[in-house]
């Protein structure tokens, strides 16, 4: 660990912050305001495309109508991508001629990209045209982000609208939102963001993969590719989906230390900034501060634990004679961004359920690899994907509203409204499924033998990929331990279904709890209310967070992560 | 009522494929072109006669004594496949990652026999694309007395080219010093000639 290294970090946070509040206005603007800005540019195309898409902008949908909206156009989403992967021989931008995908790894992609995952059980390079990247995976990560900004919008709405006559029973329309976030936010945004990824050395061409002479006379086939405009919307809408198999590891999609920490900052710049317009929505900005203050303890506990992890010498090598001792784990990361650099976007990618990844976490220390694990396994909500995070902890503050208005037996209430039998039931099924997928799913693998014939590790890290691979379907983020062949029926099948259970059986309670609080009576704050926006609640927060999460998974990180550590510390290999 | 939310299902299905799907990634491909050419092909990279040798981000095997090595590379089957990147995905428990280690380093003493101190730890420690183009500065300064050697020059003209070579830390905070490999190399030739054929 060095001085650099930290003020790396810090800086890191200090930018994230700046940007909250300007963008988390102007999110404001765009989808609760009066007047959304720039009406001459936007507002154009914004009318446009409602007229192409044939929606009724002022039309408000109740939550079922609201659900079915987004599940039919996700269902939709999942068939096109299936389509264009499994016919990609005949249509064009395919320079290198590559088969169709084969069906159960397309249809792992296709759930994967829908859900916002980007699993990767494939090997871009050598299996997806230019046309599938562009259309068939790059698109879903607009629409799959602007689908999670919509799901956050409509649960602030039920927790923060004062119910009227003219509301009533509606929470926005799915369709707005969704193109509003397309429009004014993520394309716009991604834009420029590409045209600066391409300065620093991000490939954007759709020239086929050319062939070069070394110096010393050897042949190197490099693989090309529009890589830049889907780099941009893959940190922005926390996809992760890597152009390349090395993901944002490869120089060719982040070349240099500063677009690396733009890629970082550009994770977590729409998560954190919904928590200002949700304080906004609220009326009261605190409640905004309250959850990132609550999200950003938890994620600089984490960034600390795997710089200090990822600093100590990898394990396998301790002992070998005129070997440099001392420096850190170098194993699977990158000489530009060193160790400082790694951690932290190794936190933040799982934190937000981004999952694109500039180091190998499979090949970190055991300490280090449990970090991101964890990271997952307390449900993506530490800022989290976008919109995905913010109605994941707006879930966990239903919870802990609950639980400190049993301490303090009164009704526990939120905002003014009060939390019910129905929405408590709500809150627990989100809470339950998660750990329910992942447990199972994770104990299926590990006792049939075409669970375990995937592993590349054996011993604990074996079941450490295993438990990693379904964390990190369930939740959404999309990076693995990927020493774990996951190319195969099985895995393909399992993780797709653990994908779309993890995403859309956790968006309907979501939505659902939006519909049961959005016309509930609003009572005044009176001596007797739990003040939900102060370093207390924050502090309740974290620790329901932290205990549900952990006591959840503590038994199968033990046998992975944590026996690997003290078997390590014994200079054991497997 | 649901009618038309799936009609409008559809609708918006072929507006976003057709605007974000196609426009938007063409669009960008065009504007990038025109502004930064160079950067979005490739970065390449040619010798003094004007012929591409690599491109400056992306690794390559160089193994003669002469020139500048890189990391380790798991990418593709024998390493540094620009079209298979991949990192090792070895954990901190591995045999295999402790034999392959082990192998590196033994090769390492062989061929470097002059040179001062340990083995670096970065040159048996695979990079996570497999393509890593860059040496920490202590890296590539350790290999100084066998370039030196196998060229037949000074190891103080070697090393003057290595340092000029480093490239700092972006915006002076961010990432490492680095020296790129294929650079110091092109600079190695265009200062001393092709090596001698011999390798290993």
């Amino acid at each position: 660990m060095t001085a650099i290294g930290w003020v790396q970090i810090v800086l890191f946070f200090a930018v994230v912050l700046a940007l909250t509040k300007p963008l988390g206005a102007y999110m404001f603007r765009v989808f609760e305001g009066e007047r959304q800005p720039l009406p001459r540019v936007f507002g154009r195309i914004e009318r446009f495309t409602y007229r192409l898409c044939g929606v009724d902008p002022a039309q408000g949908q109740t939550w079922p109508v609201y659900a079915f909206s987004l599940l039919a156009f996700s269902f939709l989403g999942v068939l096109v991508t299936y389509g264009i992967e499994r016919l990609q021989h005949v249509l064009p931008l395919n320079p290198q001629h590559l088969a169709a995908v084969e069906p159960a790894l397309a249809f792992n992609t296709a759930a994967s990209f829908t859900t916002n995952t980007n699993w990767q059980a494939y090997v871009p390079e050598t299996t997806v045209s230019y046309l599938t990247q562009m259309a068939g995976l790059a698109w879903h990560n607009f629409t799959s982000a602007a689908a999670g900004i919509a799901v956050a919008l409509v649960i602030a709405r039920g927790l923060t609208r004062k119910a009227g006559p003219l509301a009533g029973k509606t929470i926005g329309n799915f369709w707005v939102d969704l193109v509003r976030s397309t429009i004014y936010v993520l394309l716009p945004i991604s834009f420029f963001y590409a045209l600066f990824l391409v300065s620093q050395g991000v490939l954007q061409n759709l020239l086929p993969y050319r062939e070069v002479t070394t110096l010393e006379g050897v042949k190197q086939v490099l693989a090309m590719g529009p890589v830049a405009s889907q780099e941009a919307i893959k940190m922005l809408g926390t996809n992760g989906g890597g152009f390349f198999n090395a993901n944002s590891a490869h120089p060719f999609e982040n070349p240099t230390p500063l677009s690396n920490f733009v890629q970082m900052v550009s994770i977590f710049a729409i998560p954190s900034a919904l928590t200002w317009t949700y304080g906004r929505m609220a009326r009261d900005q605190r409640q905004g501060w309250a959850l990132w203050a609550a999200m950003a303890v938890l994620c600089i506990a984490g960034v600390v634990t795997l710089y200090w992890a990822e600093a100590h010498d990898n394990p396998a090598l301790h002992g070998l004679a005129q070997l440099q001792q001392g420096c850190g784990n170098f194993e699977g990361k990158e000489t530009r961004f060193g160790l400082s650099a790694s951690a932290l976007f190794a936190t933040v990618t799982t934190d937000a359920s981004c999952g694109a990844v500039n180091a190998m976490h499979d090949s970190f220390t055991p300490l280090g690899g449990l970090v991101p694990l964890l990271n997952i396994q307390l449900g993506e909500v530490i800022f989290g994907g976008v919109g995905a995070g913010m109605y994941g902890m707006l879930i966990f503050v239903v919870l802990t509203v609950f639980i400190a208005g049993l301490m303090v037996g009164r009704t526990p209430e939120y905002l003014g409204k009060k939390i019910e039998a129905r929405e408590m039931k709500l809150a627990m099924l989100y809470v339950l499924i998660f750990p329910l997928l992942i447990l199972s799913f994770t104990a299926w693998a590990l006792v049939v033998p075409y669970g375990v014939s995937s592993l590349n590790n054996a011993g604990p890290h074996g079941l450490s990929e295993i438990l990693y691979a379904f964390s990190s379907g369930a939740g959404n983020n999309g990076s693995a331990f990927a020493g774990l062949n996951a190319n195969t029926p099985f895995y393909n099948l399992a993780l797709a279904a653990d994908m779309l259970v993890g995403r859309f059986l956790m968006m309907i309670p979501a939505i659902a709890m939006a519909g049961s609080m959005v016309d509930k009576k609003v009572t005044p704050a009176g001596p007797g209310t739990f003040p939900t926006n102060g370093s207390l609640f924050v502090g309740l927060l974290v620790s329901v967070v932290l205990i549900v999460g952990a006591l959840t998974f503590f038994p199968a990180l033990s046998l992975g992560p944590v026996v690997e550590h003290f078997a390590a510390g014994a200079g054991r290999v497997f | 009522m649901l009618r038309n939310e799936l009609l409008a299902a559809v609708r918006t299905t072929l507006v976003t494929l057709i605007g974000v799907g196609l426009a938007y990634p063409l669009v960008t491909t065009a504007v990038a072109g025109a502004i930064f050419p160079q950067q979005a092909s490739g970065s390449m990279v040619s010798d003094d006669y004007g012929n591409v040798v690599g491109s400056g981000l992306i690794a390559q095997p160089f193994a003669k004594a002469g020139y500048l090595q890189p990391r380790p590379s798991a990418a593709g089957e024998k390493g540094y496949d620009a079209a298979g990147s991949s990192g090792s995905n070895l954990g901190p428990t591995s045999k295999a990652l402790r034999d392959r280690a082990a192998k590196d380093l033994q090769r390492l003493i062989q061929e470097n026999p002059n040179a001062e101190g340990p083995v670096p730890a970065e040159l048996v420690s695979a990079s996570a694309s497999g393509l890593d183009p860059h040496l920490s500065p202590a890296a590539a300064l350790w290999q100084v007395p066998r370039i030196a050697r196998a060229r037949g020059v000074e190891e103080s003209r070697v090393r003057t080219i290595i340092e000029s070579n480093i490239e700092g830390r972006d915006l002076l905070v961010l990432g490492e010093p680095r020296v790129n490999v294929l650079l110091v190399n092109r600079a190695l030739d265009r200062h001393f000639g092709r090596p001698p054929l011999a390798t290993r």
